[in-house]
């Protein structure tokens, strides 16, 4: 469970999306022990800017081979470097880093919207054989390529979309509450933008479904010495970075 | 019992404290040490400066607290802080198990509160406190103790009646004379100096037009700060007898050398330890390689190289 600091060789890149690509890594000493809902920060560049290393969630792991694969989203500078990164090119990762989710699910569904789809992957990899359902909210049908990740990995693939151009009109809440109700699940985990976190943690709790979110916060460290990500607990303080990212929902008061 | 590193080379003594090493870490950048233990040996840091710390819990700033800035950053952690009482119940006995001095950065609201948080912290296991005079002062109109010298004179004072360690004072460099700043602490009594502090600044978003930083400004950090503190270093070291621990920016040894040779006696890793962080370890054997290929015995000989003579 400790975490390292390696050199991690990119061995791949896909385009998943116009902005959306799949990076894998070789490095065996963090693919080997990093869990589902944990992640790693990446240095994008060895000059002082971007000067910060960038988290991004773990989003497959293939622990025979020591790869670690990662979902992001091009949106500045730093992930644009990484887009920039050709197989055989350096790059330091830290990692794993977090707490991930608790796998102790019989039937669990899955909720998750854009980029936060991405260490559900991982989640849902690691219940298979066991059934499971996600659910997924996207803008349009350009997120088509998520359904292709999960078509393997899940029993059954729910999807909105805020247009209607795939699946139900709107946002998974369109769909929830009637799967919450008929669908016998015993755990929901949440990952995606806030809005989407909090409303389906309100609709797990009224259903008495026990449910886990995975927050995020901008991070400077990403290993709890710096307090950029601290958020309100029931108990005391919280720190994403290390006590999380994942948390069950009732334990977190203020995001 | 000292263990001696570096054929003790590299040992300084910054008013007392004795060091391996003049490499130490910044506050608020290291957490309480600990935290680093999966990627380096904190018994081959010179002094573990740990978070800053108030007499009651603080729960810090709401919103985002950092964001990056060009070869830089911005924070505005609030000095959240499990408090004092907390520190010496929890973490101070793991600290005390290791071979490496510990100070304790200190932050208050009135003269009076620094000096009951430095009679508290004046305990087996504390080797000195560093006083973060950056904090607003209440009796003042918030106007930060650090840049009105009468104020940041009387919070020195409070500090050296209430404690028997050595007390640094770690300047602000929001401020127009740095030197006259200096001289007032020095005066008041402090035995070493830290600087630099975090350089005021802000961030906008112009998507939502509006500050990223929830406290709308923040503290700068980062190699972007570094030529500010070497100036200052250098303009300081000129001035006072005291020993001075410099900060700022500093990424790698290369760095660490121009503010020895501006003046400085002991360094401190910042924001750096977030890229990388072995390097409040590593650092000191680029250190050792330097001294090597200019033919220096020791650290203590390049020590303000650069001033004028
Ligand atoms: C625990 C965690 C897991 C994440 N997992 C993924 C993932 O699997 N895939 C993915 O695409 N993204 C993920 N992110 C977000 C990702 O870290 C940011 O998109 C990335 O850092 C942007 O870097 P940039 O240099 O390209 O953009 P910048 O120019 O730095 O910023 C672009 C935008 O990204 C936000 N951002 C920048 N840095 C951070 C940060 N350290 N933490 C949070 N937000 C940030 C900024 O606020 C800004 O709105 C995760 C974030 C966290 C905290
Ligand atoms: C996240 C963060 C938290 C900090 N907290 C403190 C603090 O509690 N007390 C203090 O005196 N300085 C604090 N500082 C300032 C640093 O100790 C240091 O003086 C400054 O960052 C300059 O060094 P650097 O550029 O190497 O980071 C903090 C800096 C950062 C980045
Ligand atoms: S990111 Fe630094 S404490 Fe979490």
């Amino acid at each position: 469970m400790t975490k390292v600091i390696a050199e991690a060789k990119v061995i791949g890149q896909r385009v998943l999306s116009r902005d959306v690509r799949q990076i894998d890594f070789l490095v065996p000493s963090i693919a080997k022990h990093a869990l589902p809902g944990q992640f790693v920060n990446v240095q994008t560049s060895r000059h002082t800017a971007p000067l910060l290393r960038r988290p991004f969630g773990v989003a497959n792991v293939d622990r025979e081979n020591g790869v670690l694969t990662i979902i992001y989203r091009i949106l500045g500078e730093g992930t644009q470097l990484l887009a920039e990164a050709c197989s055989g090119d350096r790059v330091s990762i830290i990692g794993p880093l977090g707490k991930g989710f608790d796998l102790k699910a019989k039937k669990p569904l899955l909720v998750g919207g854009g980029l936060g789809l991405a260490p559900l992957v991982y989640l849902a990899q690691c219940f298979c054989p066991e059934p499971v359902s996600i659910l997924m909210g996207g803008r349009t049908e350009t997120e088509l390529f998520w359904q292709q990740l999960f078509q393997d990995l899940c029993e059954a693939i729910h999807v909105t979309t805020d247009d209607g151009s795939l699946g139900a009109k709107g946002t998974v809440m369109a769909m929830l509450p009637e799967l919450l109700q008929k669908g016998g699940y015993d755990r929901v985990y949440v990952c995606g933008p806030e809005p989407m976190m909090r409303a389906v943690a309100a609709e797990a709790a009224r259903n008495g479904v026990p449910c886990q979110i995975s927050l995020e916060k901008y991070m400077a460290c990403g290993i709890g010495a710096c307090l950029s990500c601290s958020c309100g607990g029931v108990h005391k303080r919280l720190k994403v970075c290390t006590d999380g990212p994942v948390f069950w929902a009732q334990e977190v008061t203020e995001w | 019992m000292v263990r001696v590193l570096y054929d003790g080379r590299l040992a300084v003594d910054i008013a007392g404290i004795k060091m391996k090493t003049p490499v130490t870490t910044a506050s608020g950048t290291f957490g309480f040490g600990l935290e680093f233990q999966d990627f380096l040996d904190l018994e081959q840091v010179g002094a573990a400066t740990v978070k800053g710390t108030t007499l009651e819990p603080r729960s810090g700033n709401k919103g985002q607290r950092a964001v990056e800035t060009p070869s830089g950053m911005l924070n505005s952690v609030g000095l959240e802080n499990p408090g004092a009482d907390y520190f010496l119940k929890c973490t101070l006995p793991d600290l005390q198990k290791l071979d490496v001095p510990v100070i304790v950065n200190i932050a208050g609201s009135t003269a009076e509160e620094y000096g009951l948080l430095a009679k508290k912290l004046d305990v087996e296991g504390v080797d000195a406190v560093e006083i973060n005079i950056s904090c607003p002062n209440v009796r003042h109109g918030g106007i930060a103790f650090g840049t009105c010298p009468l104020s940041a004179a009387e919070v020195v004072r409070a500090v050296k009646a209430n404690t028997s360690k050595p007390v640094i004072t770690k300047l602000s460099p929001n401020v127009t004379d740095i030197v006259e700043m200096a001289l007032s602490v020095e005066e008041a009594g402090t035995d070493a100096l830290s600087l630099i502090n975090t350089l005021v600044g802000m961030k906008i978003d112009i998507e939502r037009r509006s500050p990223v930083l929830g406290n709308v400004i923040g503290g700068l950090s980062g190699p972007a700060v570094r030529p500010i503190a070497v100036r200052m270093v250098y303009q300081v070291a000129q001035r006072v007898k005291v020993p001075i621990i410099g900060m700022g920016g500093i990424m790698n040894a290369d760095d660490a050398i121009e503010f020895f040779l501006a003046g400085a006696s002991a360094i401190a890793v910042g924001t750096a330890n977030f890229v990388d962080p072995r390097l409040a370890e590593t650092i000191s054997g680029g250190i050792l390689k330097y001294l090597d290929r200019h033919g220096y015995r020791n650290i203590q000989e390049i020590i303000g190289l650069a001033l004028p003579r």
